[in-house]
């Protein structure tokens, strides 16, 4: 028997590479001025070439796809996506945050995360697929996040990069978990990363929450620090600036207010959701928020954030539209859902734009992505179609 | 002197109301065709005229104000919305139309400043989804207001408009007095409607007769028996398939008047909302889920409940969705495949209708409430600005004022800290 296996290995052909072609009226590749009349070939999942009509030629036999408007996928910087699933039942499909304690740094995203979870096939059919995604802003330290492409197989077929961050929450959407005044919170914080400090200048860090700490404090990977207020935002550059860490800021809702130390410090934003609501902490936040971190120099990228009842799932793609309704322009917008989000993220070398190399991971648009009454009508993940239709 | 001057000046001017023409603008009347250099002419608080420009006589001393080719939509009416955290019943029983959201209203809650920046001008404000009926709801005119009475449109009688909210599904269910089951809910219902049907009777009979002492006054009842005699709309919340077939049950059995709010799996029964004429008040969502009733909500909703010729209006559902994106939904629901016509109908005349007020606003029409919007551009695209709205004549949000813009797009001084209304009986 397994000599039969063995000869028809050797008898069968090499299979021809897999290809695809991409037909654009207009073609975002993110590395220079769209592309008018443009087309992407792709070969077992990577780019092999992108360019006007002209200068790229299509082998006969290739399967083209065409659209008023192409891009690179579209990245969501953080998200809760594959934790949190459609139904909202505890204990079913809610696994963004473990009450068993406030500072849990070793709970990995990608041992959560559900790659048939409905709302995953459901934001790809909004041309999204890589997002970083994992536990949420509850408790001190929730967790951490992973990317990982939107192709539903498995975490580990579909990984990019994990970690990708530790998390860190101040403020009130952690208060209560754990410390409950925002100068406990500071000084909890403190103590784990003296002690991660030490522990990394004796080498003696040992067990799953001290090898997490140690990749934060050792600069691997930065932390993701959710605040809102701009006193907030103070606390977490404070502590940046103590322990020298990489730093993310997420949610900023007065980001724009604390724009000079964010600036100094070089911490960059995942923006809250620009459709979410404005109360409690995040009372102050602003539809014109990432216009004016544009403006200020600041590097930023969108969000679906975590929603905790409906619609369970923020669609990155229409958040950003907001932004573009209150003054971004296109390209910024366009910047900070693609490569602007990949570089935040550590992973333009894969994903993030369209040039020949790179993952194969393509929107496809019958009009202005921005438009609310346009749609998404393709979606490519390493140059596999995984949606075609009218969303 | 100065007084016997304006007492003088005022005998001698004729008592007319102030006119002003909105003119050079492109109009969506709603109730007929889009007109492309259209003419609005308003006096007082009410619509005098609306035409193509040379259509409309512009009175001699209107004030004139060029729109310059900006759009000019009627007031948008939002049959489902939860601003200014009013509330309705309590714990302590499943049925209270006794409760008048109005009296929990705070009119200083920035939410309607907030849903004037989005171009709402009528807004059904109802208790919440947790009972099987969690009382009357007010239908509020946004006005700017100092307290809740401001808010108030009257009818005969100085009756204050609203409906009367129900809720079947997950919702109400809880623990006893609350019902624990579907069929437990309907049966609680059928009880309470009945017994306002005897008290109906009762009170009838005693008319009739005149004799011994009136029959004690039940203010719940007697809402009830407004929604009997259709006066008062059930404003009824339901999602799934199966509990949407309950309430069109419920509506034949008493022939009450219906609207179904949110319609989430509507799609499913589209024939039976059709074939029993009930208007659909829906909800446009950006994904499904988030509760199980949610799960198969479906962007499609409007397009086929439109295409099966069932009148079909829009809401926020505010704080679910945003008053300020209200044009947004619909944009999103021609997203999913309606019309464009059908879904500015949806947040203007449809919703009117759903409301019972369908001769005062929901479109620019001669002697209709001066309710309008002007917009930037096309209604549904995305870089549209609501610039300016005017509620009966007097202008109730504008961009282009600082004080008010704050309240558009956000920022410090916009927000407030007092959690919005998600769902249910305290909390989700």
């Amino acid at each position: 028997m397994i000599t039969l296996f063995a000869a028809l290995a050797i008898l069968a052909p090499t299979p021809a590479a897999e290809t695809l072609a991409i037909r654009a009226e207009i073609l975002h590749t993110q590395e220079g001025a769209p592309i008018k009349n443009g087309v992407v070939l792709i070969e077992d999942g990577k780019i092999k070439a992108v360019g006007t009509a002209d200068q790229v030629t299509i082998p006969t036999g290739t399967r083209v796809l065409r659209a008023a408007v192409v891009t690179p996928g579209l990245i969501d910087a953080r998200s809760t996506l594959g934790l949190t699933g459609i139904y909202n039942q505890q204990g079913h499909d809610q696994d963004q945050q473990d009450n068993g304690g406030a500072v849990q740094p070793e709970l990995r995203a990608m041992d959560a995360y559900n790659p048939r979870e409905a709302l995953i096939s459901y934001v790809r059919s909004y041309g999204i697929t890589t997002v970083n995604t994992g536990h949420a802003a509850g408790s001190l330290m929730s967790g951490q996040t992973f990317v990982v492409k939107l192709h539903g197989r498995t975490p580990d077929a579909d990984l990019v990069k994990s970690p990708s961050f530790v998390l860190a929450t101040l403020g009130p959407g952690s208060l209560g978990r754990g410390p409950g005044t925002r100068a406990k919170q500071l000084s909890e914080l403190r103590d784990i990363f003296r002690g991660a400090q030490r522990a990394a200048k004796a080498g003696t860090a040992k067990g799953q929450k001290a090898d997490a700490l140690q990749l934060v404090i050792t600069k691997k990977i930065p932390l993701l620090v959710t605040a809102y207020t701009a006193q907030d935002i103070a606390s977490a550059l404070r502590l940046k600036k103590e322990f020298g860490f990489d730093m993310v800021l997420d949610g900023g809702a007065e980001a724009t207010t604390m724009a000079a130390e964010l600036k100094a410090a070089k911490v960059p934003v995942f923006i809250h959701p620009l459709m979410q609501r404005p109360y409690g902490e995040a009372q102050n936040v602003s539809y014109e928020t990432p216009a004016k971190l544009q403006k200020l120099g600041i590097s930023f990228a969108f969000t679906s954030g975590f929603e905790g009842y409906v619609p369970k799932v923020r669609v990155v793609l229409m958040e950003a539209a907001v932004a573009v309704a209150n003054g971004l322009s296109d390209a910024d917008a366009l910047n900070g859902l693609t490569l602007g989000a990949a570089k935040l993220l550590g992973i333009e070398k894969r994903t993030g734009s369209l040039a020949v190399g790179k993952d194969a991971d393509i929107a496809l648009f019958d009009g202005d992505p921005f438009e609310y009454t346009s749609h998404c009508t393709a979606t490519v993940i390493d140059g596999k179609v995984l949606w075609e239709g009218k969303r | 002197m100065l007084f016997a001057l304006a007492a003088g000046l005022c005998l001698l001017a004729p008592q007319t109301e102030p006119v002003t023409v909105y003119e050079n603008a492109v109009i969506y009347p709603v109730s007929g065709p889009k007109i492309e250099r259209g003419v609005l002419v308003i006096r007082g608080n009410k619509i005098e005229s609306v035409g193509a420009a040379g259509s409309v006589t512009i009175p001699a001393d209107a004030k004139r104000v060029d729109l310059n080719g900006k759009v000019l939509i009627p007031g948008l009416v939002d049959t489902h919305s939860h601003v200014g955290g009013g509330d309705g019943a309590d714990e302590s029983s499943p049925i209270q139309p006794d409760a008048k959201v109005w009296e929990g209203i705070d009119v200083q809650n920035p939410d309607f400043i907030r849903a004037a920046a989005g171009g709402l001008t009528t807004i059904n404000i109802m208790p919440g989804s947790g009972h099987l009926m969690s009382g009357q709801t007010l239908y509020a005119k946004n006005r700017k207001a100092r307290t809740v009475e401001d808010l108030f449109i009257l009818g005969e009688n100085g009756w204050i408009y609203g409906g009367l909210k129900m809720a079947n599904g997950t919702n109400p269910i809880g623990t006893p007095p609350f019902p624990g089951t579907r069929s437990k809910s309907a049966a609680l219902i059928r009880q309470k409607f009945q017994e306002a049907k005897d008290y109906q009777k009762k009170w009838k009979d005693w008319e009739v007769k005149k004799e011994g002492e009136a029959p004690d006054r039940d203010p719940g009842l007697d809402a009830m028996v407004e929604a009997l005699e259709g006066k008062r709309i059930v404003q009824h919340h339901t999602h799934r398939a199966d509990d949407i077939l309950a309430v069109l049950r419920l509506k034949q059995e008493f022939g009450l008047k219906v609207v179904l709010q949110h319609v989430s799996e509507g799609i499913l029964v589209a024939d039976e909302i059709a074939k029993t004429n009930t208007p659909c008040s829906i909800i446009v969502l950006d994904a499904p889920g988030g509760k199980l009733e949610a799960v198969n909500y479906s962007s499609e909703t409007g397009r086929v409940l439109e295409r099966q010729g069932v009148n079909v209006a829009i809401h926020t559902d505010d704080g679910i969705t945003e008053s300020r994106l209200f044009l947004r939904s619909a944009a999103y629901a021609v997203r999913g495949g309606m019309t464009e016509s059908g879904a500015l109908r949806a947040l203007t005349l449809s919703g009117a209708e759903m409301l019972g007020l369908e001769k005062r606003v929901g479109s620019l029409e001669p002697g209709k409430d001066a309710d309008f919007v002007v917009l930037s551009g096309s209604p549904f695209a995305t870089r549209t600005r609501v610039l300016q709205t005017f509620v009966e004549g007097a202008l109730r949000f504008d961009f282009n004022d600082p004080k008010m813009r704050v309240y558009a797009v956000g920022g410090p001084g916009a927000g407030h800290a007092v959690e919005p209304y998600l769902c249910c009986k305290g909390g989700n």
